[in-house]
């Protein structure tokens, strides 16, 4: 099991390291977190709907988009010289190969995710002051099941044609009930609601990320080996 | 030491079905170099992929002494990061194939130095020519000491003295003289010129099986080149 974990924080440092060399990936879905975040700001009309019921759509919507564009850029790093294919001959675990990619992929939606949600509250004015820990918690559950199932996809999706199109199409459907979990919460967290009232959705979350974390940690290597 | 028996893979289904290896059975030892000549497509890749566990044949069994960890690869390409030094490339491969934390320094070290690269060991990949990078590839594939080098055309895009400098390099890598071990090398290329001089055996690979293997002996790359002309054209 260690070498398991040494293997995989090996692949994930890589991966970071190759991000803080280039800087273009976190900078791009930074740069478009932000844009849409604007685009919602001043695409909707506030004596219409108040923003405190549409902030958790907005929110979701944004990170959901942003963490798409993150887990495009996972295997697509392997494929300069054809990484991926040593990677394969090494005696790299697979399961290790996937963590690895999972914790780098964590790492990188978070870093967007810390800048994203300053901007949105700047934007939209909402009160997360009372609500920060709870709404990070959530935002860790969520984004933990979308990275979980997108680097799974992510594999897949890689030696195909329209890579980038593709994983989109077949991630969101899954990304649903997690979804629906983080806006629900979210909006009873931004509504003052009381916690235990999200209790089901915040069970709904974790149950999603123990079994698509231990799902996409077996199927992994079915993704990977030809 | 590398044994395969009775290696079959096919890809594709009915009619368009293409036999990538078909029965393809042999042994060497460390020592041997046994290069596989062939035209494109037949299955000289594959069998390579085989032998490095990339793919599971349909049939047949691959045995490696020391498995996976033994096995050294350099393909068309040099599976370098390029926003990555050498040196950390080397660290990065290193760690993967199990090299004890405080032997990857000095090794990657050793191995830079062997390759005439430890002035070069600092700068990203991105910078290196064609032949200085497919050094980095083979330093790459020898920084966990290999005993089983697998080599799948890495004469293509060298100019002749890279070439001729690589082809060295293989010679001593393979060993097997002064009563060293050596190691077992397997090259495969469609260039009979390349490699010839390397090989203690020869093999002619066509529609995925060897219409030719036996030791290469005492004949000379002239005598081979017609030998596998008449192989690869004939019935």
């Amino acid at each position: 099991m260690d070498e398991l974990f040494a293997q995989a924080w090996t692949v994930a440092r890589k991966d970071l390291l190759l991000e803080f060399r280039t800087r273009t990936a976190i900078v791009s879905t930074v740069v478009f977190t932000a844009l849409v975040l604007t685009v919602f700001n001043f695409g909707r009309d506030p004596t219409a709907v108040p923003t405190i019921d549409l902030a958790p759509t907005i929110l979701w919507v944004t990170f959901t988009f942003a963490a798409m564009l993150a887990l495009n850029r996972a295997f697509q790093l392997e494929l300069e010289n054809q990484a991926l294919e040593g990677l394969l001959v090494s005696p790299l675990n697979r399961t290790s190969l996937y963590w690895g990619k999972l914790i780098a992929n964590l790492v990188f939606v978070a870093v967007v995710e810390a800048v994203g949600l300053p901007l949105f509250v700047l934007f939209f004015d909402v009160p997360v002051g009372r609500v920060l820990v709870p709404l990070i918690g959530v935002i860790a559950l969520a984004t933990l099941g979308f990275v979980a199932v997108g680097t799974l996809f992510s594999a897949l999706v890689i030696r195909t044609r329209f890579a980038e199109l593709l994983l989109v199409v077949i991630l969101l459907p899954f990304l649903v009930p997690p979804l629906i979990g983080a806006v629900q919460i979210t909006a009873q967290l931004l509504g003052g609601r009381p916690l235990s009232e999200a209790v089901g959705y915040f069970k709904l979350l974790a149950a999603y990320d123990i079994v698509f974390v231990s799902l996409a940690s077996f199927l992994f290597r079915f993704t990977v080996d030809e | 030491m590398l044994s395969v028996e009775g290696l079959r893979h096919t890809f594709g289904e009915g009619g368009g079905q293409v036999v990538a290896l078909d029965g393809v059975s042999f042994t060497l030892m460390p020592g041997q170099a046994l290069a596989i000549f062939g035209p494109n497509g037949a299955g000289k890749t594959t069998l390579l992929k085989v032998l490095a566990g990339l793919i599971r044949p349909q049939a047949g069994s691959v045995q490696v002494t020391g498995g996976r960890r033994a096995i050294g690869w350099i393909g068309h390409q040099s599976h370098l990061y390029e926003h990555l030094t050498v040196r950390e490339n080397l660290l990065f491969w290193a760690s993967l194939y199990g090299v004890p934390a405080a032997r990857r320094g000095p090794r990657a070290a050793e191995v830079l130095g062997r390759l005439g690269m430890r002035d070069r060991a600092d700068r990203p990949v991105w910078s290196l020519s064609r032949g200085l990078a497919q050094r980095a590839a083979i330093a790459k594939a020898l920084i966990h000491d290999p005993s089983v080098l697998l080599l799948d055309e890495p004469f293509t895009g060298l100019d002749l003295a890279a070439a001729a400098e690589l082809r060295a390099l293989l010679g001593e890598l393979r060993g097997g003289g002064g009563g060293a071990a050596g190691r077992v090398v397997v090259l495969a290329t469609h260039n009979v010129d390349e490699g010839v001089e390397l090989a203690t055996d020869v093999a002619f690979q066509r529609h995925g099986r060897f219409v030719h293997f036996a030791p290469r002996g005492g004949r000379e790359p002239a005598g081979i080149a017609e030998a596998y002309r008449r192989a690869v054209t004939d019935g």
